[in-house]
């Protein structure tokens, strides 16, 4: 039940002894992201987070593992308000984003949904061309002030998402009509669009065949070096391969979080260890 | 073995019963074709389309001026309904649960069943009387508020069928609900909704009895919107009932013409709807 990572290797600010004091020498606070304390959700009466502390890095990918059911996705979409659309459901607790909390009243939900793009596990791009799918976000957030500079942009985000070559000769036709593969690229595309600095991904790959799968891990590894990245996965190979941090949920409760090599040699609990050596979930 | 023969007797009798009431079904569709088809083509020239009608005991002219004006009542009807109808149709998708909701959706489905000569004297109690005066405007009021349920549940079902996933798509990208809605969710049903509107006009566009007490007729070309105005239905209707046999011919015309119209609006209809299916589908 940790909420802190202590791992020296890249972008360290100034030690602070007391973060952890079991990793010793080591021991220094990075830089904070999201800063969740004490957090719990609720669809109606039933709740479905209980008590998540956990605070996620910039520029590392910090992947969310567990069994099916466990909170995962729950939380994640906690992180952008998703669930403030499913009617009944409440939260407690604190999320900071960059300091400010995002659950505070009066925040700008809209302003916030920008900013944390999100990307979802089945790829939902919009029935319109493949331009217009990317412009979007620019578009209602008033984001390009001339047609060049949409353009522009478009272009800018597809070669961001590896999809530019691929599609630039038929940027007009149906985005429907592209590979299931090249749809959720399109969507990484359309997210990044917007410039967030937070990329939410919900099992952005379970769909995909294992091809257009190492294409999006390939794309997860490159965009880290300018977003912060939370990916909710249920393979834990995906997860080994791509992600710094790795946090393990457990019937809606966070039950580990540390680096990912550690999770997955030498977990900390016991629950862990089982559930990522195979032996239920 | 004998139970084998039994139910193969069973099976091919149910077969022929589903069979013998398709035919039921279509024969009275198939007569009124028919014969709407034999009669019609005979009086049919393009005189009828151009051409005035002509009093009693000269033979030819046209219905020039009812052609225009239900093509003049269905636009007007349309311009009350659709806007009313699809606005009515994305509050009913968009908010499903409240108690509202549920009365619109009664009232919408009860409106759609009111006899539509219920809907005439309705626009002529408040549209007719207090001017004293037949005018086109009352026959589009009729006309559109009986599209207007129609078109409400069409596009509410199909922005309904509109995948979830969209709307969060739009909304993770910082869209507000309505910005989600009008420029996602309708758009992606858009083509559906356009379907249901031209069924809807086709619908109204057969109409009689609404017609007869609101626009009533008039035997002269106008556009006027506050003036009485003919309509093919209408024009129709007092030629068939008439007992002057070119006059008859000139009905069955009409109604040759009603009829192309509905079919091909259906058509259309059709047309659009297999297209959008294509694109959905892959």
């Amino acid at each position: 039940m940790t909420g802190q990572i202590a791992n020296p290797s890249i972008r360290l600010k100034a030690p602070t002894p007391t973060a952890r004091p079991t990793e010793g020498a080591a021991n220094r606070e990075r830089d904070v992201k999201i800063d969740v304390e004490h957090l719990s959700f609720f669809y109606g009466a039933k709740r479905a987070l209980e008590d998540i502390s956990v605070k996620i890095h910039p520029n590392v990918v910090t992947a969310f593992i567990g069994p099916s059911g466990c909170g995962k996705s729950t939380f994640l979409r906690t992180l952008n308000r998703m669930n403030d659309i499913i009617p009944g459901a409440r939260v407690e607790g604190t999320a900071r984003i960059d300091g400010n909390d995002i659950y505070a009243p009066g925040v700008d939900v809209v302003g916030l949904r920008r900013r944390v793009g999100m990307v979802f596990q089945k790829s939902n791009p919009f029935p319109k061309s493949i331009f217009e799918n990317v412009a979007y976000g620019l578009r209602i957030n008033g984001m390009a002030g001339s047609k060049a500079e949409l353009a522009g942009r478009v272009e800018e985000s597809l070669r961001q998402a590896a999809l530019w070559d691929e599609v630039k000769d038929r940027l007009q036709e149906s985005a429907l009509a592209m590979s299931g593969g090249q749809q959720q690229r399109l969507c990484i595309a359309r997210a990044l669009a917007v410039r967030p600095d937070i990329l939410l991904m919900d099992e952005p790959a379970s769909a995909l065949d294992p091809i257009a799968t190492q294409r999006i891990e390939e794309l997860v590894y490159d965009l880290k070096k300018a977003y912060t990245i939370v990916i909710v996965t249920h393979n834990m190979q995906q997860a080994a391969r791509v992600s710094d941090h790795t946090a393990f949920f457990w019937l809606g409760r966070l039950i580990e979080y540390d680096r990912t090599d550690k999770i997955f040699t030498a977990p900390a609990e016991k629950l862990t260890e089982d559930y990522v050596t195979g032996r239920f979930g | 073995m004998t139970r084998m023969v039994w139910r193969r007797m069973l099976s091919s009798l149910f077969v022929g019963a589903c069979a013998i009431a398709v035919l039921v079904a279509l024969v009275p569709l198939a007569f009124v074709l028919f014969f709407v088809l034999s009669r019609g083509v005979q009086a049919l020239n393009l005189d009828f389309f151009t051409h005035m009608p002509l009093p009693v005991g000269e033979s030819g002219g046209g219905m020039a001026n009812s052609i225009v004006g239900t093509l003049i009542l269905t636009g007007l009807a349309a311009l009350m309904a659709v806007p009313v109808g699809v606005m009515s149709g994305v509050y009913l998708s968009e908010f499903p649960g409240s108690r509202f909701t549920s009365i619109v959706r009664f009232a919408a489905d009860t409106l759609n069943g009111v006899p539509s000569i219920v809907i005439g004297v309705f626009a002529y109690g408040v549209a007719v009387l207090p001017f004293r005066q037949f005018s086109a405007l009352a026959g589009g009021l009729a006309l559109g508020i009986m599209m207007i349920p129609i078109i409400a549940r069409t596009t509410e079902e199909l922005l309904l069928l509109v995948p979830g996933a969209l709307r969060e798509g739009a909304l993770a990208l910082g869209a507000t609900r309505a910005r989600a809605v009008f420029t996602v969710i309708v758009p992606a049903a858009l083509p559906g909704i356009i379907t249901g509107i031209v069924l809807a006009l086709a619908r109204v566009a057969g109409e009689t009895a609404p017609l007869l007490f609101t626009s009533f007729n008039n035997r002269f070309f106008t556009t006027e919107l506050t003036q009485p105005i003919s309509s093919v239905t209408v024009q129709v209707f007092t030629y068939a009932i008439s007992p002057y046999e070119d006059w008859q011919r000139q009905a069955w015309a009409g109604a040759l013409v009603l009829v192309t119209i509905v079919f091909i609006c259906s058509l259309m209809a059709r047309l659009a709807t297999s297209r959008v299916a294509d694109m959905r589908g892959r």
